[in-house]
């Protein structure tokens, strides 16, 4: 890639349902159709948690179902780390690309378009049209590279509440992710109290463990220590640390699943056996689970930027609410307004539920409203993805009680 | 819902209304459907909060607009802080929790008051079964001993027994027969037991 070619649009919108595609079943019927991205252009400068300043961004967005009169309808859908504001539908550009929480949002389904206006938006930092690494910084003509600021979750927040300003939305009637995009919805509990009436955080934790930093980290050094990184500025040398990325995913993608999952996928199974279904005693691919991987790792490679890969898992290691408040959570959440549906799978191992568990203590200990459902589901931390007709009653549910709360208002 | 104990439950619902201070916090173990927050959001405008672990309850409970905490009561109230709540109800649960002490002790932590329900084995037709050398099936407890959740079965004054031994006072006690409160010889006639308790 050279500096000329740097894409602004979508390097793709690939998304993070690919990664578990074999075992998602989208529904043909009740989706949004063709779905275009839109794009936000924002010269106000954002003040960043850093101490940095953005002096001027764009976030790339995708709504769907209508915004009612009194704006009160809209849901925010927050995404995690490599997925896009193309949330639900099959992308204009490319009718393979199906949005990553399709099974979730559409017309009838859990999140229902045909009641609420849903936004997709790409996080600052990104790289499917948002500001981010890879785009031009208009001060050097050059793209930023290392130069971008690194963000945080916060920050995503704060872009958000402006793209919500130019809809001229007051109040989400909810905001929802899963994993990284629980988090900025629970960010924005605690920063915008006035802001959301429902938070919807499914799969995430109040902060990341040690155990979740580690991985974070040797995904990071896969990267940084290709040597076609060069400093995070290599998109001036037309090359991409493709291999160190393709590392970090593969690390990454371990994390998403559960044993058992991976056990019944792939077991022991040999790529190709030799005719005596004898082991090659060598170091190339030998284990299905390997070659699985590595083609997971390689794909990814093509699409994602990597110093978008090195912001996003920073912000995940930086979040943590209660670091203001010496670790205590129950006040980290004191100003919290919003009511709280969290869900949580009993096989994800990367923020299990006792994770959830801890947001429920605290939201209890402030006197919020809360339901929390820890679904036995048995795909790890990607269940939150994939179709469970439990998890997606109760969401559905859920938002039906929001439906009835904007009739009763 | 073919539960054989439903009807007795809408009279003791009343009762529970009757007990619950108008907009104080409820937390109901083993809520079910959310039938009886329901009931006391309409009557008595608490704020309720129910744990259960089934699925499908909890997805009813979210129909019905009732905030619902899936876990098993079996792994305790650690989620819940101390005096949290005004009342703690443990409707039809108690006789198949595993560690009966421990749990009754939990809901004084977690609340001012609990409110505790569960069926009478002194019902006097079960004592007639087990002379006639069966345990009872009745329509109340329609499990054969092989197969019920009803670990832990108990008397009227059984359970008496138990509330001293914890130090809980026993500040009220209501009981039904399968169509009606009943206040003569309650310890036979009684086929549900209904107690509000405190701390000593």
């Amino acid at each position: 890639m050279t500096p000329s070619n740097i894409p602004r649009a979508p390097l793709s919108a690939q998304s993070a349902s690919d990664t578990v595609s074999n075992s998602i079943s989208h529904s043909e019927t009740n989706s949004v159709g063709v779905v275009h991205t839109q794009y936000f252009e924002f010269h106000e400068p954002l003040p960043l948690l850093s101490g940095q300043t953005l002096d001027a961004y764009t976030l790339a967005v995708q709504t769907y179902g209508t915004l009612n009169a009194d704006r009160s309808n809209a849901i925010l859908i927050c995404h995690a780390l490599n997925a896009s504001q193309h949330v639900a539908g099959v992308s204009a550009e490319d009718a393979n690309e199906i949005g990553w929480w399709d099974n979730m949002i559409g017309p009838g389904k859990p999140v229902d378009t045909d009641i609420f206006f849903v936004i997709g938006v790409n996080n600052l930092g990104s790289c499917f049209g948002s500001t981010g690494p890879a785009s031009i910084n208009q001060a050097t003509g050059q793209p930023w590279g290392a130069a971008f600021p690194v963000l945080t979750v916060e920050d995503w927040v704060m872009a958000q509440a402006r793209l919500a300003d130019r809809f001229g939305i007051e109040c989400f009637a909810a905001v929802m992710g899963g994993s990284l995009g629980g988090m900025q919805a629970l960010s924005w509990a605690i920063t915008c109290p006035q802001r959301i009436a429902n938070c919807v955080v499914i799969a995430s934790t109040p902060r990341l463990s040690a155990q979740n930093i580690g991985f974070n980290e040797v995904a990071r050094r896969a990267i940084i220590t290709d040597p076609e990184f060069h400093g995070g500025d290599y998109y001036a040398h037309g090359v991409v640390p493709r291999r160190g990325l393709a590392v970090a995913r593969m690390v990454g993608h371990i994390t998403y699943l559960s044993d058992d999952d991976m056990a019944e996928k792939f077991g022991r199974t040999q790529r190709a056996p030799t005719a005596d279904g004898d082991y090659h005693y060598g170091y190339d691919v030998e284990f299905e689970v390997e070659s699985y991987l590595r083609y997971q790792g390689e794909k990814f490679s093509h699409y994602f930027d990597a110093n978008t890969y090195l912001l996003i898992t920073r912000a995940l290691d930086y979040f943590d609410p209660a670091r203001l408040t010496q670790g205590d959570l129950t006040r980290a959440f004191d100003a919290i307004k919003a009511k709280f549906l969290l869900v949580s799978f009993s096989t994800d191992w990367r923020f299990p539920p006792a994770r959830s568990r801890e947001i429920v203590k605290a939201l209890l200990n402030n006197e919020v409203s809360v339901t929390y459902a820890e679904i036995d589901a048995p795909h790890g931390h990607d269940a939150f993805l994939l179709t469970d007709d439990r998890y997606h009653a109760v969401v559905r549910a859920y938002f039906q009680r929001i439906a009835e709360e904007l009739n009763r208002d | 819902m073919t539960d054989p104990i439903a009807a007795p439950i809408r009279r003791d619902f009343k009762r529970i209304a009757g007990w619950v201070d108008p907009q104080s916090r409820v937390l109901d173990l083993g809520c079910g459907d959310g039938a009886l927050l329901g009931y006391l959001q309409q009557q008595r405008q608490v704020h309720g909060v129910g744990v259960e672990i089934d699925d499908q309850r909890v997805i009813g409970c979210v129909q019905r607009g009732v905030d619902v905490i899936q876990q098993n009561l079996e792994d305790g109230l650690a989620l819940f802080s101390d005096q949290q709540f005004d009342t703690v109800v443990l409707s039809q649960t108690l006789q198949s929790m595993r560690h009966t002490e421990h749990i009754l002790r939990e809901m004084v932590r977690v609340g001012r008051t609990g409110v505790v329900s569960f069926p009478n084995f002194g019902y006097w037709p079960h004592g007639w079964s087990i002379l006639r050398g069966r345990m009872p099936i009745t329509k109340q407890m329609p499990y054969a001993w092989y197969d019920t959740p009803n670990i832990h079965l108990c008397t009227i004054k059984d359970f008496e027994d138990l509330c001293k031994q914890l130090n809980l006072k026993v500040i009220e006690r209501v009981t039904f027969s399968p169509t009606a409160e009943v206040t003569w010889l309650p310890s036979w006639r009684a086929t549900l037991a209904l107690y509000r308790f405190s701390e000593c």
